[in-house]
């Protein structure tokens, strides 16, 4: 076995895994806390990407562009919030999935329209492009970057969620949400930071991966669907969930999609592996996600007291 | 005469049903034989959404996967006919019994859940079977299969030519319409209507409603196999991309846009969708060359619009008029 | 005495620390109305929902015409005979009264695979549905939409779904809860017509009711029974109960 190889593909399975952790914390609060199912959280995904890619392309720093995408994607996540989420809580989630769907429409041309139908590179400043050894394993620095920055946004948003009054707030709107309501807090505010927050963490995974993989239209439409799957399988309302999940399936599919095929070839002719591992693998997170709501409905790690 | 419908929604529907027999005269007549395509494939999309409504809008079940069934049903056509096998009989039967199959098998554990869950499961069996055809290299993988020629039926109708075609896919509508409109009003459909709004009653009342839910679901598949099985004839190409889980969404944005839980309904959310697809982008076109591709913003303002502001969608219209009317004849 | 229709050994239920029933033990006699009375919280519609099916008793058994019926499922305890009604009103709100009322006849009148003829034409249904719908008085109202008739009337066709499925013995959970004093002299004339022809478990917090109607009363504290016996000797011990009940509170 390759230990260089399966170390690499560990890091990146964990990339992978804390990429879907940045959207699903977001999704997972919006979807326990106002039970709105928010199709659209991806698209937040895509602009973060363009917002810090055009900041740059004007030659602003990538720092800047970051503060950029955070900032845009908070003020834009909070209009949507204000102008239709806000409408619909108490409705249907028939509703929430079709206006959702309708907004990824709507953000998807405006991108087009805005940035044109192209992809949008984003180069890295030098500081963040090379690669650092450690024995025979090459890692790339931004790597790095991308899985310390992932973790540390889980870390801060832990202190945040237990530690200050808003994150109690958002763990009792999570178990119980008529509770806050009763405590006489603004739960339209409540709802607004939550709703923007998500929306913001959303864009820095977006922008995050940028550089790698570049901004794209519609590119949040696969991943969103990822995060939903680990919404549901750590428990809807549930950080601590969200992040277990998040790495459980980073590291399933990324492994999945590099050994499964050794492991069909067991099974079926090498050809025959080759072609079917990648879907299978694919399908490995609905499998998981399946088996979940079969056993467990509630979720791998639930928000403590909700049923 | 009396046996015509008195309101405004039941004599468009009426009307509706008599073009749509006379359509392939009228489009002959008119020399546009693309219409033709565009209502084949909208009649086809129509009887999928009307299998989605008996399930969503009777039953309160909001599946994310239906749009598998569609798949099946192609490559119950497709896969056959890779194997030179035509007879239209086999492609039929297949996909009643791989349908069923697929919907008894992920209905009795999709029906277990509930509200979101219920949305996300059906999403998750509705990948792997993408995902499984996408993994089928054999039948062409993400490139999908050609399909050669038409479903034969011997000594039955021919599906050869658009209008045998079109005529197949219009009896299978009427059918499909016959279907629902008695189920729901019949002793099963009851329970099925009962339990979306009040399951824990209906069961207090000695129904099973999970066995009868299942039963629905398991009905609402092979109906919508069915329509996949007449989409494979009509594109004569299918590839995986026919079940993704836009396609689904899309579906849902039929049902609702016509108005969940009506007979007619779905049928009016399809001929909506199919037409703004169609004629969106020309109407942009219209207003600005380069705007053609933009024809997905107006379309998503009118989802969020519809959502906000079109309760009852196409079908809850109507009947708000006929509301109206009725009040101002008898002021 | 004769063999009880219903008998509860040993039931308990808990959910997470709290106990809302606490080894209960129970007979009820047949063609009898037995009452359940006890403070809000006691654990009264609890009991009625392990009885019925919709919770699953943590231990215990329960016993219905000789038949363990413990681990049997809501929609099998309607059929065995046991219907029940509930404390916040649970009908099916965008059909008519008549629609609703057929739908408790035909939960127990054979299966519902049928798919093809219209439930509307089926008179048979319709006459037993008018006919439970006219006993409890909403004989004139049969057309109205669930949703849109009163809270009273609600309470009515709770009363009239419960009997439309035929059973042996019914379980009331608080029939007159929020009803005015002309609607609950209704529902006791309703339910004194019932006496002798099915049994009743009737739980209610309007004590001149209870009186009336029931010929055995149990008392729940703290989802255990502390009593039964006949209305004369638990009025008698009225002073007392209260005092209890008032002691089990502070
Ligand atoms: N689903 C539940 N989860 C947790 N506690 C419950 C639940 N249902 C009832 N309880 C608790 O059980 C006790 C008994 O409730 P209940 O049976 O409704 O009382 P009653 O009908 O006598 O007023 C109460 O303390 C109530 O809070
Ligand atoms: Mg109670």
């Amino acid at each position: 076995m390759d230990w260089n190889l399966l170390l690499t593909q560990f890091m990146n399975g964990l990339q992978l895994g804390l990429l879907l952790f940045l959207l699903a914390s977001g999704l997972t609060l919006i979807f326990g806390i106002m039970d709105f199912i928010n199709l659209s959280h991806g698209s937040f995904y895509m602009l973060g990407a363009y917002f810090c890619g055009s900041v740059v392309a004007r030659g602003g720093s990538f720092l800047t562009g970051i503060l950029v995408a955070l900032v845009g994607a908070f003020i834009i996540g909070a209009i949507v919030e204000w102008v239709i989420a806000r409408r619909l809580y108490r409705e249907d989630h028939l509703d929430h999935v079709l206006v959702t769907f309708g907004l990824i429409l709507i953000f998807d041309t405006l991108v087009h329209i805005i940035w044109g139908p192209a992809g949008m590179a984003i180069p890295l400043p030098d500081f963040l492009n090379g690669q650092i050894t450690l024995g025979t394993l090459v890692l790339p620095i931004y790597r790095l970057v991308i899985i310390l920055g992932g973790l540390l946004v889980a870390g801060i948003l832990s202190i945040m969620v237990t530690r200050s009054r808003l994150g109690m707030l958002i763990r009792a709107g999570a178990s119980n949400r008529t509770m806050v309501e009763a405590l006489g807090v603004n739960i339209h505010r409540l709802f607004l930071v939550v709703f923007a927050i998500g929306a913001a963490m959303s864009a820095f995974a977006g922008m995050l991966i940028a550089p790698i993989t570049e901004a794209s239209i519609g590119m949040g439409n696969e991943i969103i669907i990822i995060a939903f799957v680990v919404v549901i399988v750590g428990g809807i309302g549930s950080i601590k969930g969200a992040f277990y999940a998040a790495i459980i399936i980073g590291l399933m599919d990324t492994l999945g999609r590099s050994y499964l095929d050794d492991l069909l070839k067991v099974f079926m002719s090498v050809h025959h592996a080759e072609t079917a591992a990648p879907a299978l693998s694919s399908m490995l997170v609905y499998i998981l996600m399946a088996v979940v709501l079969a056993f467990r409905p509630q979720g791998l790690f639930p928000p403590a007291g909700a049923r | 005469m009396s046996w015509l419908p008195t309101s405004v929604s039941g004599r468009i529907y009426t009307a509706l049903l008599l073009l749509l027999a006379a359509a392939p005269w009228i489009i002959l007549w008119a020399d546009q034989p693309f219409l033709l395509d565009l209502l084949s494939r909208g009649l086809i999309l129509a009887i999928a959404t009307i299998s989605l409504n008996l399930i969503l809008g009777y039953g309160g079940m909001v599946s994310l996967g239906h749009a598998a069934f569609i798949g099946i049903g192609a490559y119950c056509v497709g896969i056959p006919a890779y194997y030179d096998i035509y007879n239209g009989w086999i492609h039929l039967l297949l996909t009643i019994v791989v349908s069923a199959a697929f919907a008894l098998v992920t209905g009795t554990i999709c029906l277990r859940t509930k509200g979101v869950y219920f949305i996300m499961i059906t999403l998750a069996f509705s990948q792997m079977v993408y995902f499984t055809f996408v993994s089928l290299e054999e039948y062409g993988g993400d490139d999908g299969l050609v399909i050669y020629l038409r479903s034969d039926f011997p000594a039955f109708m021919t599906m050869d030519g658009p209008v045998a075609l079109y005529y197949w896919i219009f009896g299978v509508l009427l059918l499909a319409l016959l279907l629902v409109h008695r189920l729901v009003h019949a002793r099963f459909g009851r329970v099925i209507v009962g339990s979306k709004f009040n399951d824990e009653r209906m069961q207090s009342l000695g129904f099973n409603t999970y066995r009868y839910r299942l039963a629905c679901y398991v009905i609402s598949g092979v109906i919508c196999g069915i329509a996949g099985m007449l989409l494979g004839n009509f594109t004569s190409f299918i590839s995986p991309e026919m079940m993704s889980w836009i396609r689904s969404g899309e579906l849902i944005f039929m049902v609702v846009m016509g108005g969940t839980g009506s007979l007619f309904g779905p049928l009016m959310g399809t001929g909506a969708f199919v037409f703004l697809e169609q004629y969106l982008p020309e109407f942009m076109k219209l207003l600005r060359e380069s705007w053609l591709e933009y024809w997905h913003l107006p379309f998503g303002l009118l989802l969020v619009a519809l959502v906000l502001f079109g309760k009852g969608g196409i079908h809850g219209m109507l009947t708000r008029l006929d509301a109206r009317r009725g009040r101002t004849e008898s002021d | 005495m004769t063999e009880p229709i219903l008998r509860i050994t040993g039931l308990c239920k808990n959910f997470g620390g709290i106990i809302a029933t606490d080894n209960v033990n129970l007979e009820v006699q047949p063609d009898i109305i037995h009452a359940i009375i006890g403070p809000n919280g006691a654990g009264k519609t609890t009991l009625i929902a392990q009885l019925s099916g919709q919770l699953r008793p943590s231990a215990g058994r329960i016993e219905f015409n000789g038949e363990d019926i413990t681990h049997h499922s809501t929609a099998s305890r309607a059929h065995s005979g046991l219907a029940r009604s509930f404390q916040i009103t649970s009908v099916v709100l965008p059909m008519t009264l008549l629609e609703n009322v057929m739908l408790a006849v035909q939960g127990t009148s054979g299966h519902s695979y049928r798919f093809w003829r219209p439930v509307s034409r089926d008179q048979e249904m319709r006459n037993q549905a008018m006919e439970h719908l006219t006993r409890v008085g909403l004989g004139d109202r049969v057309h109205r939409l669930a949703a849109e008739v009163s809270h009273g009337e609600q309470r009515q066709l709770e009363v009239a779904m419960a009997l439309a499925m035929k059973p042996r013995m019914l379980l009331l959970d608080e029939p007159m809860a929020g009803m005015g004093t002309e609607e609950s002299a209704r529902m006791v004339e309703i339910l004194s017509g019932l006496r002798g022809d099915k049994t009743i478990l009737l739980i209610e917090h309007d004590m001149d009711a209870v009186f009336t109607l029931a010929d055995i009363l149990s008392v729940l504290v703290n989802g255990h029974i502390i009593a039964t016996d006949t209305v004369e000797n638990i009025r008698g011990n009225l002073e007392v109960q209260k005092a209890y009940l008032g002691e089990e509170h502070a």
